[in-house]
């Protein structure tokens, strides 16, 4: 549903943007020794990345992406920094070039993926020619939620959810252990000070 | 008209980027990216104005409210040096906090 006749270049324009920025904050990131900066900047990541999900259409990905990345990670990755090493070992040859060539590999399989991508709005892609079409029909009756997504995931594979939703809930316990938040991480800090002076 | 505005808004987020990559103390990149959090809620607004989606302002606001919430956590940490500190016995720290920079 687009309003103006601009709205196509202004989504264009926008997108170019966006991912040149998310380009400067990933070298950035890549660049900066300073972890707390390092923090920082992966919440900036995860905020103009959710930008641009919102500028894609794809509101509840940003919203997952802006509340996890840019909410709790970086609250996590402050509560790691407390806990590690406040040295860092010298760099070799070898840790400087594989990362870069790792990256390169990935990008250029992903690009090479993309070429088999249906193209969009395809009316014969598979997510529009099997059950895509089924769950389309039958949600307003059966299910009687106006986002099918929603439908999809909390009715038709509600087990499926549930099983993510523990998985998480473990996950995020997991972390919390590990941590030690409260009491623990208030030792821990005393006993770093300690160790200061 | 759009495009100045999508281009005005985009070129306000590389502006507080700018201050969260060269930002010398730690205050200047929280309040980076805390109004970078603010740019995205415009720029949500914006983009639901645009695409004549007026239920995206309900977004912007939930962004709003992620954004005050993960500031006060981050200051707070970088106040007591830990999470969910016990209100009855905080320590207060003597020379280490407020001093920015990256001496954490």
């Amino acid at each position: 549903m687009i309003g103006y006749a601009g709205a196509d270049l202004a989504i264009a324009l926008i997108n170019v943007l966006l991912l040149g920025l998310l380009f400067v904050v990933g070298v950035a990131i890549a660049r900066m020794r300073s972890l707390f900066a390092i923090v920082m900047l992966s919440g900036i990541y995860s905020l103009i990345s959710a930008t641009w999900f919102v500028a894609l259409d794809a509101v509840d990905v940003a919203f997952t992406e802006a509340a996890v990345g840019a909410g709790i990670s970086t609250a996590l990755l402050l509560g790691a920094m407390l806990l590690t090493a406040r040295t860092a070992k010298p760099e070799t040859r070898a840790m400087r070039i594989v990362p870069i060539l790792v990256v390169i590999a990935t990008g250029a399989m992903l690009v090479y993926a993309t070429i088999d991508l249906p193209a969009f709005g395809d009316p014969d892609s598979p997510a529009n020619t099997y059950v895509g079409t089924d769950y389309l029909e039958r949600t307003p009756e059966e299910i009687a939620v106006p986002n099918i997504v929603t439908a999809v995931l909390a009715s038709y594979r509600g087990f499926d959810t549930l099983g993510e939703t523990g998985v998480v809930f473990t996950a995020a316990l997991a972390v919390i252990l590990l941590l030690g938040f409260g009491e623990r991480s208030l030792a821990a800090t005393f006993n770093r000070k300690k160790d200061k002076n | 008209m759009i495009e100045t505005a999508a281009v005005a808004i985009v070129i306000a987020i590389a502006l507080t980027l700018i201050r969260a990559l060269l930002g010398p103390t730690l205050y200047d990149r929280v309040l980076a990216v805390n109004s970078l959090g603010t740019k995205v809620v415009i720029f949500i607004g914006f983009l639901g104005f645009v695409l004549g989606r007026p239920d995206w302002l309900d977004i912007a606001v939930l962004y709003a409210l992620i954004n005050f919430v993960s500031t006060i956590a981050i200051l707070k940490f970088f106040r007591y040096r830990s999470f969910q500190v016990p209100l009855h016995r905080r320590p207060v720290p003597k020379v280490t906090a407020g001093q920015g920079g990256d001496d954490v």
